[in-house]
């Protein structure tokens, strides 16, 4: 179905069984140990060997020479792939940096062979025997250095001029308004660091290959595979059933895809490879530093009349901006505008999307800066806010949001969180040691459809099948995948089977964007409808106007079982959803407000988060239990990035230093207080036909600065490069005594 | 990891030869970090002997009035043991502040003592470092060295050591006993069981070779309040930027060591004299000499503050 | 760049995993280290015997094997998790004879005659455990991966709780640790959930901890 008109009443608003809090019905599986990931396919595949991917020690040059000898004479030794030997490899269309390196490095730890052998101990001894012989070449690996002279970039796709967005005159409103700010904020490069590693099951049988993996887009990787393969798609079977977390690392196919598939060939026996956790922080995508420029100017009243968002970051050759100046072109009014954008050429390891591309590193910056501006107006920060909303485009003001209701999130938020008992003036509470300090942002994250396919079959045993390639990475895409189709057909959620991440399946909108979950389910709403199309055809009912519930179906004063209709035999539907122009009519976005508290130990400086709200205005929401752990997982992310979680470049060697879980630090339990979400009841009927649009990422947008701009009210000390650590503001925090 | 033969061995003596007189040869116990080594081949070693069956797991007075502490008991039994609980508390609260619930249950009194250090660049061996290789140089100078030593360092090496428990043993003025091949036992003070890194940074602690630590004897209790102040960005589960063991009297006397700071847990007894004078006097002589690098240079004004604050409870207690 | 010739490792050859053979401007002490080879005979697998959910086990394995790869690859047990492989994540947290530990760094030869219990051994998906039970009530997990270490380390330290064991967030060391939120957070720092389901998980903990209580 072509969604090209806003949603009018359908089903899904009787809310029988979406937008209920129902448990997850993957949760005894994932809580028992019995749900297979990607490495435990044990069942499909009995003995497999064992491949140990060997990653580059340089971060930039070739390998002169590669001596196997010895790796190839140890014991369980099965074989070895390298570059050399691997065939014509071809690059996926999602990789910026070859997944198999040689002999050019492209990066540190870029994979250079793949050792396979009988058992997982024996492959990684033999690894370790690889003689490699590196001719290092000089390496462009510090951001700042290289923004100096980085050119201006057009949007994320590479894209087209113009690389300036501009309305009215910026630089004239800015010299001319009375209040301003120009200020400089830092964003780290940030790891993924998902739980279930990178791993892959690969086995041929013929020509054809069967790949067990994790996945987060099912018919990328597998297209990307087989370019990477020379081998035509569909001879490439590809299944990611369990996905241990993915964050936007998953997005893309890896290295132990391609080196399962290519072991697996040369060892001619099914391989499993699974990317040690060392390797992870360089081999694979990262989310890239920025340096962001903000300036505002405001009239004295607080209304902003120029803002200007100038980001630069880098990548390899080939690579992409982070495109931290997409929500500054949306969030407030202001009559003169600049966004723009710079990208600099380095060869550290490849930058990619992570959760919330753009907008999360985007609003740790915007979000102080306003913080900021609101403090040199004598305003309150949510009141500024409030002042500058928008409810349509301001770079195209003929083009509305579809629904905004940020000053709702903003207003509820306070009055939830308690935020007229802040003081203002910094460094002002105390709570025995501790300085305590509120801080806030505004949530933002656009939204978008994506085209998503589904199958439905309602089988004579009364179960009804949906299949889809759509991915479940925590996000809850079994659940509410299943509550869409029980709502369909007026059945209860335990008839419903879910069967994803199977390319045999059709091709769905995958878990990325945070556009999963409504393109996801509204592709099963269009299957549905074929599907009671079928059904009432079958019974002889008008479809028009069937009503689906309880297990029957109604039409007019008939009324028949749906078991009636498959007495016949099966019936299936399947189709697609497919966005049409609204969002070029509209503009579709979610919004939020993040409250934190946070006390900072007058003594060391040390930060801990107290107490945290958020209010997201995102449409319907299809089950508030799995909804609101996306946010609060979102938010537990965002502390992370406020107060810990850096990739560490050695500038001189080109790679990242901390790269394993305990150097690289991330939030654990006691980093994490009580967290409260708050959604706003709504539906946006020209998101998606389910109305809903995604919480994901909004969850995480924001939530930075929220920390951050608390920190400071706490203090007093503003630390505008991230993570805000505790050396940043040491010698500037009030006195201790 | 390297292939290696195993053996679980039946007597201290004999381990001690046993580990003496096999190349390449170590003695395993809880293996949480050994065992994390190995993986990374930073450890190679050929033969392990595992010394969980040979008892060393008690905890018992002793004449003096002090704890004999076996060198198999865990972390986490130790912490709990009500005697350390209630007498030599900055022992408890360093145990309980080091790792997870997980590989305390694991790691045990001796193998903490033996901890290598967590430089990043030590882990990654593919990057030059003396301690790992000697003589390859020591890529954390001039490169990301937040974590790393302020004081005690060398042109080698600028690891630190990262055991919290050591650096309470150090306040304690806790011995280490041990038993060589041939059957004798020795006691070395823990003042001088780790070693700075100079221009060896590979030899880490005063054993010889085979040389096996059968406990840790702690000295009558000495009073005062106890504090372990562990600084780190995360809240739990964290090695410590900068650490503070302190034993604190009513008037103001009292012990400090620092962890975090340096290739071994760092006291200076001397700057103990002036600590009726506050955290800066203190400080200022404990911290004499530092040599910070542009990355950890605020781990000399933690020190102090933390100190400040531990101070500042035991005035306040 | 800094300017330090002296780790300048561009004409060096290395050592795939681990150390770096050197071809130019080798050290003695390295060059002696890098030609040792491995051993021609690899050792003998040893036999090992334990019990795992209840049920006696007997497997020969290399001496390398951790448990957790006895569970996962032998015994093909794959509830316990390898997230790091390195005791940082806490993900392979299995009980063994009734305590929490990393499965990963430990060799399974060192657990002749242990009682092992994994999450497989504490319920099924018919017959869940209370605490599994509670975890899906609260939704204590997102993507799932941490969770049987989550679930094995919270049944862990309610017993811990329970038993007197004290931790780092005690106000008074000599007290017995009570069942609050902050000691349970503390307890379960070792086990990371990257999808940050710890608020939820913290209230499946005290739902079950109440129960006992």
């Amino acid at each position: 179905m072509k969604f090209d008109t806003p949603a009018g009443a359908n089903p899904i608003d009787r809310t029988a069984v979406v937008g209920r809090p129902h448990d997850r019905i993957d949760g005894p599986l994932k809580t028992t140990g019995t749900a297979p990931y990607a490495y435990e396919h044990h069942a499909e595949v009995r003995n497999p060997a064992c491949g140990y991917i060997l990653g580059s020690a340089i971060g930039k040059g070739r390998i002169g020479a590669m001596d196997l000898a010895e790796a190839k004479t140890a014991p369980g030794v099965l074989a070895i792939v390298t570059a050399q030997d691997a065939g014509k490899l071809g690059k996926g269309k999602f990789n910026t940096a070859k997944l198999l390196g040689g002999p050019d490095i492209d990066h540190y730890h870029q994979a250079i062979a793949v050792v396979v052998a009988e058992t997982f101990e024996q492959a990684r001894a033999a690894a370790a025997l690889i003689r490699v012989d590196y001719i290092r070449a000089k390496g462009r690996f510090d951001l700042a250095e290289e923004l100096k002279t980085a050119p201006l970039t057009g949007n994320s796709n590479g894209g087209a001029p113009p690389k300036e967005a501009r309305v009215g005159d910026f630089e004239q409103a800015f010299a001319a308004a009375p209040v301003t700010l120009d200020a400089t904020y830092t964003t780290p490069d940030q790891s993924h660091m998902m739980m279930e590693p990178f791993a892959s099951l690969a086995a041929w049988h013929g020509d054809e290959l069967t790949v067990w993996t994790s996945n987060q887009m099912i018919d990328w990787g597998r297209t990307d595979l087989a370019i990477t393969l020379g081998i035509p798609k569909e001879k490439i079977r590809f299944l990611s059933p369990y996905v241990g977390g993915g964050f936007g690392g998953k997005l893309f196919l890896r290295a132990d895809a391609v080196m399962a598939a290519l072991g697996a060939r040369a060892a001619k026996r099914p391989v499993k490879v699974a990317m040690p956790r060392p390797l992870m922080a360089n081999n694979s995508t990262h989310r890239p530093a920025t340096v962001q420029r903000i300036r505002i100017g405001a009239t004295r009243e607080g209304t902003i009349t120029a803002i200007a968002h100038e980001s630069g970051s880098g990548d390899l050759p080939g690579g992409r901006p982070e495109t931290a100046v997409n929500q500054s072109k949306l969030l407030y009014a202001g009559a003169n505008r600049l966004t723009a954008m710079r990208l600099a050429v380095l060869d550290l390891p490849e930058g990619n999307a992570m959760r919330a591309p753009g907008e999360a590193p985007g609003m740790m910056a915007l979000e102080i800066a306003i913080d900021e501006m609101a403090e040199r107006l004598g305003m309150d920060p949510i009141a500024f806010r409030v002042k500058n909303d928008t409810q349509v485009d301001p770079e195209k003001p003929e083009r509305p949001f579809s629904e905004r209701n940020l000053v709702r999130c903003l207003r509820e938020g306070a009055d939830r969180f308690g935020w007229a008992r802040r003081d203002p003036r910094p460094g002002q509470v105390r709570d025995g040691r501790w300085l305590i300090g509120m801080g806030m942002a505004a949530a933002f994250r656009n939204s978008s459809l994506v085209p998503s396919g589904a199958r439905v079959r309602l089988g004579r045993d009364g179960i009804l099948v949906v299949e889809t390639d759509m991915t479940d990475i925590g996000t809850g895409s079994y659940t509410i995948i299943g509550q869409t189709a029980a709502e369909m057909l007026g059945l209860p959620l335990n008839k419903v089977q879910v069967r994803l991440a199977d390319s045999r399946f059709p091709v769905s909108a995958g878990s990325g964007g945070q556009f999963g979950a409504a393109s996801s389910t509204s592709g099963v709403y269009a299957a549905c409808l074929k599907l009671r199309e079928a059904v009432a055809q079958r019974l002889g009912f008008n479809t028009t106007d069937a009503v689906f519930e309880g297990g029957t179906v109604k039409s007019g004063n008939r009324s028949a079982d749906l078991a009636d209709a498959t007495r016949a035999g099966d019936l299936t539907g399947e189709d697609k959803v497919e966005p049409g122009d609204l969002e070029k009519k509209y503009q579709i976005s979610t919004f939020g407000a993040h409250f934190v508290e946070v006390g900072v130990d007058a003594y060391t400086g040390v930060m801990r988060v107290r107490r945290m709200l958020a209010v997201c205005d995102a449409g319907r929401i299809l089950n508030p239990k799995t909804a609101r752990s996306q946010v609060i997982g979102a938010m537990t992310m965002g502390v992370g990035g406020a107060l810990m979680e850096e990739l560490a470049v050695d500038k001189r060697f080109g790679f990242f230093v901390n790269h394993d879980l305990a150097s690289y630090e991330v939030p654990v339990h006691l980093d994490i207080p009580h967290q409260e979400v708050l959604f706003l009841d709504g539906t946006d009927d020209k998101a998606s036909p389910m109305k809903a649009k995604g919480v994901g990422e909004l969850g995480l947008c924001g939530v930075g600065a929220a920390v951050a701009n608390a920190v400071y009210n706490a203090t007093g000390v503003r630390v505008r490069d991230y993570p805000v650590t505790l050396e940043k503001h040491l010698d500037r925090l009030p006195g201790a005594a | 990891m390297r292939a290696f033969t195993y053996e679980r061995a039946d007597s201290a003596r004999d381990a001690a030869a046993r580990a003496a007189s096999t190349p390449g040869a170590k003695f395993i116990a809880g293996g949480t970090n050994l065992l994390d080594l190995m993986k990374l081949e930073i450890e190679t070693p050929r033969h392990l002997i595992d010394v969980n069956g040979l008892g060393f797991d008690r905890i018992e007075k002793t004449g003096d009035g002090g704890l004999r502490i076996g060198a198999l008991v865990r972390n986490t039994d130790l912490a709990a043991d009500m005697r350390v609980r209630k007498d030599y508390g900055v022992l408890s609260r360093a145990l309980l502040a080091g790792a997870s619930g997980q590989l305390r249950n694991k790691a045990t009194t001796a193998g903490n003592l033996l901890q290598r250090t967590r430089c990043p660049y030590f882990y990654d061996t593919n990057q030059p470092c003396n301690k790992r290789k000697p003589g390859s140089g020591c890529a954390a100078i001039g490169g990301y060295s937040r974590q790393l030593a302020v004081i005690g360092s060398s042109e080698s090496c600028i690891a630190t050591h990262p055991s919290d428990m050591a650096v309470a043993l150090r306040a304690l003025d806790a011995t280490v006993e041990t038993v060589n091949a041939a059957g004798q036992a020795r006691a070395i003070p823990i003042a001088d069981f780790h070693r700075l890194p100079g221009d060896t940074p590979h030899i880490e602690t005063a054993l010889a070779p085979g040389e096996f630590i059968t406990g840790v004897t702690l000295p009558k209790p000495i009073g005062g309040r106890h504090y372990y102040e562990k600084v780190r960005d995360r809240a739990s589960y964290a090695f410590a930027l900068v650490s503070v063991a302190a034993v604190i009297h009513k008037d103001g006397t009292g012990r400090v060591a620092l962890g975090g700071v340096a290739h071994k847990p760092w006291r200076v007894e001397a700057a103990e004299t002036a600590m009726p004078e506050g955290a800066r006097a203190v400080s200022a002589r404990l911290l004499a000499g530092a040599r910070p690098t542009h990355d950890n240079a605020f781990k000399v004004p933690l020190a102090e503050r933390a100190l400040a604050a531990v101070m500042m409870q035991a005035r306040t207690a | 760049m800094a300017d330090l010739p002296e780790l300048d490792i561009s004409r060096r050859g290395m050592l795939g995993g681990g150390t770096a053979t050197v071809v130019i401007a080798a050290s003695p002490v390295a060059a002696a280290q890098d030609k040792e080879p491995m051993q021609a005979d690899p050792p003998a697998p040893i036999p090992l015997s334990f019990e795992v959910n209840g049920e006696k086990r007997d497997l020969t394995l290399d001496s390398r094997t951790t448990l957790l790869d006895a569970l996962r690859e032998h015994l093909h047990l794959t509830g316990t998790k390898k997230g790091c492989d390195h005791g940082q994540c806490g993900a392979c947290t299995v009980l063994v004879d009734g305590v929490r530990i990393n499965s990963c760094l430990t060799l399974a030869v060192m657990h002749q005659g242990d009682r092992i219990t994994t999450i497989e051994g504490l319920g099924t998906p018919d017959r869940l455990h209370p605490m599994q039970a509670a975890f899906v009530q609260h939704d204590g997990y997102q993507c799932g991966y941490c969770t049987p270490g989550q679930i094995c380390s919270a049944v862990a330290v309610l017993d811990e709780i329970g038993r007197g064991v004290p931790s780092y967030v005690a106000a008074d060391l000599t007290e017995r640790p009570r069942m609050t939120d902050i000691e349970m957070r503390e307890r379960m720092s070792g086990n990371i959930c990257r999808c940050g389901a710890y608020s939820n998980i913290a209230e499946a903990m005290a739902q079950v901890a109440g129960e006992r209580a």
